[in-house]
C-alpha cells in the first residue's frame, strides 16, 4: 500500500515554473522533511497537498487514493491536516473554539438538528470537547482555552495551530516551518513535540522547515529542493553533505 | 469580582452562560412582559424595534458572523412582506401559512443571492447585493399584479386562528414571541458546528477550507438563513407600517440595517438588539430634535441680545429643516463607531462589565487593539 507518494509534481505561475517533476514518497509512521531555500517550492508542495493549487502536471496519492483533484475541504476528511507558515488561525474566536473547528471534518450533525440544538447535536458537542481536551493536555494548552487568539503571544499561537491541526485527527500531518518565529527554547519544545506526535499518537508528520538542528533532531528522511527541482534524498546527515545542498545555500 | 467555576464540559453548552446571566435574562424577560402596563402610549415604536431586531439578527448572522457585508436586506424584507401578504390576502390562506411560505420564499432567494457570493468577496459581494435590492426593488414596482405597483397595497391586520391581532398590545406580544424564537434559533446554530465554520470562514478562508469547510455550501447556507429570518422580519413588518409600497424596500433601509450591526457591535448577537433599538429611535429623536433644538440654540444665544438670539434661531431652524439631513447624520455615526469603537455599543458595554467584574484591578489595555505584522504573507 503506498501511505503518501508525490509522482512528477509540477506547477506554474505564469511564466515561473515554481515546482518542476518533484516525486518523493512518504511511509506511514515516518517524519519527513522538505528543506530548500528561499523560493524552493517547499510550501507550494504543501499548497498542492491542501488543494490550495491546482497542479499542472503530476499526482499525489494518499493511502491508494488519487486526490490530484479533490475539492479543498475534501482532504481534512481523508486523514491530512496541516498548519500554516504565517499562522491561519481564527482570531476573534477564543482557543477551543479554534480547536473545535478542528473536529469540523467529524461533523456529522445536520443544519436542522442544530437549529433545535436536539440532543443529540449537544452529545456530539460534548465528544468534540473531549476529543480537544485530549489535544489540550497533550500540548499543555490548559490556561489559554479561553482566551481570544488575538491577544496571544506569537509562540502559543503557533502551538495552537499545531493543536488545531491535531484535533482533526490526521493521518498525515503537514507543519509548514512549525519552529519559525519561535525561541531556542519552545523550538526544543517543538522538537518533542513532533516527536511525541509520531511515537505516541502515531501520526506521520511531513514537514518544511529551515532550522536545520530541528531537521536532525527529528526526520527519518529529508527532500532537498532547489528551484522547484529534488537536489536530492536521504537521511538528515547525506542530505546536509551532499554537495548540491551546500552548493545552493552557500552558492560557489 | 465573580469567578465561574467550571465543573463540566455541558457548562459551555448553555443558552446563557452561568446562572447569574440566566437570571438577568428572565427579569428582562419579566420586563418585556410588564412593558404594555409601564409604556402603553410607545408600545408601537416598540414593536419596530422588535421587527429591527429581528433583521439585526438576519444580518448579524451573515455580516457579523460569517463576514458577508450585504447592501440587499431591505429586498429580502420587502420579498417576505409582499409575499406574505399575497399569500393572506389574495389567496386566502392562512396566517401561520403565509408566514412560513413567506420565509421559505425568501430563504430560497437567499440561496439564488448566495450563489454569486462564492466567487466574490468583499466589497464586490457588496455592490452585488446593492444590484440585487435595485432589481428587486423595480420588480416590486412594475409587478401590479402582486404588488399593486407604485399605487402600493393595504395591509390587513393580523387574524392567526381567528383570533385578531390588530391592537397594539397584543402585536407587541406576537412580535415579542417571534424575536424570541428568532434568537433562540440563531443562538443554536451559533453554539454548534454551523456557527463555528461561519466564523472560520469569515477569519480565514484558507484555513476554514483546510479544516474540511466547504466554502460554497456554509456561504449559501448563511445567506439562506439570513435571508430567511429577514422573510420572517418582513412578515411582521408588513403589517406594522400597514401599506406597502416599493419605495420603502430602498437602499436606504438597507443602510439603516447595516448601521444596526455596525453601532451595535458586529460578531454578537446583543450588538443587533442594541443596534435596533439605536436605529429604530434615531428618527425619532432626530425628528424631536428638529423641533426644539433650533428653540434651545436660541435660547442660548439669547443671552447676547434678543437679535442674535433670533438670528441663531433662524439658523438653527433653517438648517435643521434641511431635507437629507436623516442620512447624513446615519452616515456620520456610521463612521464616528467605525473610528473610535469598533466593536460598537456590545463592546462598550462589554467594557462596563468587564470593568465592575474586575473591578479594582481593571486594566486599561485589555481591549487596546494591536497593530499586528503577522499576516504579511496571505495566501489571497
Amino acid at each position: 500500500m503506498t501511505f503518501f507518494k508525490a509522482e512528477g509534481l509540477g506547477i506554474n505561475f505564469g511564466g515561473i515554473q515554481a515546482l518542476d517533476g518533484v516525486s518523493f514518497e512518504v511511509e506511514a509512521g515516518q517524519v519527513f522533511t522538505i528543506i530548500g531555500p528561499n523560493g524552493a517550492g517547499k510550501t507550494t508542495i504543501f499548497n498542492l497537498v491542501s488543494r490550495i493549487y491546482d497542479a499542472t502536471r503530476g499526482r499525489l496519492v494518499f493511502c491508494d487514493e488519487d486526490i490530484t483533484r479533490l475539492p479543498p475541504h475534501e482532504i481534512a476528511p481523508r486523514g491530512i491536516a496541516r498548519t500554516f507558515q504565517n499562522i491561519e488561525l481564527f482570531e476573534h474566536a477564543t482557543v477551543l473554539e479554534n480547536l473545535l473547528l478542528g473536529r469540523h471534518a467529524h461533523k456529522r450533525s445536520r443544519f436542522a438538528e442544530e437549529l433545535f440544538f436536539l440532543p443529540r447535536v449537544r452529545a456530539l458537542e460534548i465528544e468534540h470537547r473531549e476529543a480537544a481536551e485530549k489535544v489540550i493536555d497533550f500540548l499543555d494548552l490548559q490556561p489559554y482555552r479561553d482566551r481570544l487568539i488575538a491577544n496571544l503571544p506569537y509562540g502559543i499561537r503557533k502551538v495552537v495551530e499545531l493543536a488545531r491541526a491535531l484535533c482533526t485527527q490526521p493521518k498525515l500531518l503537514l507543519l509548514d516551518e512549525p519552529s519559525s518565529g519561535l525561541s531556542v527554547e519552545e523550538t526544543e519544545e517543538m522538537a518533542f513535540w513532533i516527536q511525541d506526535i509520531r511515537t505516541l499518537l502515531g501520526i506521520t508528520v511531513l514537514m518544511v522547515e529551515h532550522d536545520m538542528s530541528l531537521v536532525s533532531a527529528v526526520s527519518d528522511r529529508v527532500l532537498a529542493l532547489n528551484y522547484g527541482r529534488t537536489l536530492t534524498q536521504g537521511t538528515a546527515r547525506e542530505v546536509q553533505e551532499h554537495a548540491e545542498v551546500i552548493k545552493a545555500y552557500l552558492g560557489g | 469580582m465573580r469567578f465561574v467555576f467550571k465543573t463540566s464540559y455541558a457548562q459551555d453548552l448553555t443558552l446563557f452562560g452561568d446562572s447569574v446571566q440566566r437570571n438577568w435574562y428572565v427579569a428582562l424577560l419579566v420586563g418585556l412582559l410588564a412593558l404594555p402596563k409601564l409604556v402603553p402610549t410607545y408600545l408601537s415604536d416598540i414593536s419596530l424595534v422588535l421587527i429591527y431586531g429581528l433583521c439585526g439578527i438576519s444580518l448579524m448572522a451573515l455580516a457579523g458572523y460569517t463576514g458577508l457585508v450585504s447592501l440587499g436586506h431591505a429586498a429580502f424584507l420587502g420579498i417576505g412582506a409582499y409575499a406574505h401578504v399575497y399569500f393572506t390576502q389574495d389567496l386566502g390562506l392562512p396566517w401561520i401559512i403565509s408566514v412560513a411560505l413567506a420565509t421559505a420564499l425568501t430563504a430560497a432567494t437567499g440561496v439564488v443571492v448566495g450563489l454569486p457570493a462564492l466567487r466574490m468577496t468583499g466589497v464586490y459581494l457588496t455592490i452585488a447585493t446593492l444590484a440585487f435590492s435595485l432589481i428587486i426593488q423595480e420588480v416590486f414596482s412594475r409587478w401590479d399584479s402582486v404588488t399593486h405597483g407604485l399605487k402600493g397595497r393595504p395591509v390587513d391586520k393580523p387574524v392567526i386562528f381567528g383570533m385578531s391581532f390588530a391592537g397594539d398590545v397584543a402585536f407587541y406580544f406576537l412580535c415579542l414571541v417571534f424575536l424570541v424564537g428568532g434568537l433562540w434559533l440563531t443562538r443554536n446554530l451559533l453554539r454548534s458546528p454551523t456557527g463555528r465554520a461561519w466564523v472560520a470562514i469569515r477569519d480565514s478562508e484558507i484555513a476554514a477550507q483546510s479544516m474540511g469547510v466547504n466554502l460554497a455550501a456554509y456561504k449559501t447556507m448563511a445567506f439562506s438563513f439570513s435571508a430567511a429570518l429577514m422573510g420572517l422580519a418582513g412578515a411582521l413588518f408588513a403589517h406594522k407600517i400597514g401599506f406597502l409600497a416599493p419605495d420603502i424596500f430602498s437602499v436606504l433601509l438597507s443602510i439603516q440595517f447595516l448601521l444596526m450591526v455596525v453601532v451595535g457591535g458586529l460578531g454578537s448577537l446583543h450588538g443587533a438588539l442594541f443596534g435596533a433599538v439605536f436605529v429604530a429611535f434615531l428618527p425619532v429623536v432626530i425628528s424631536q430634535a428638529r423641533d426644539s433644538v433650533p428653540a434651545w440654540i436660541g435660547a442660548v444665544a439669547s443671552v447676547l441680545g434678543t437679535e442674535p438670539g433670533n438670528a441663531a434661531f433662524r439658523v438653527a431652524d433653517r438648517f435643521v429643516k434641511q431635507p437629507g439631513l436623516e442620512p447624513g447624520i446615519f452616515g456620520l455615526i456610521l463612521v464616528l463607531f467605525i473610528l473610535f469603537e469598533p466593536l460598537g455599543i456590545y463592546g462598550r458595554w462589554m467594557k462596563l462589565k468587564v470593568y465592575f467584574s474586575t473591578f479594582p484591578l481593571y486594566k486599561r489595555a485589555t481591549f487596546k487593539r494591536q497593530r499586528a505584522y503577522m499576516r504579511s504573507e496571505r495566501l489571497r
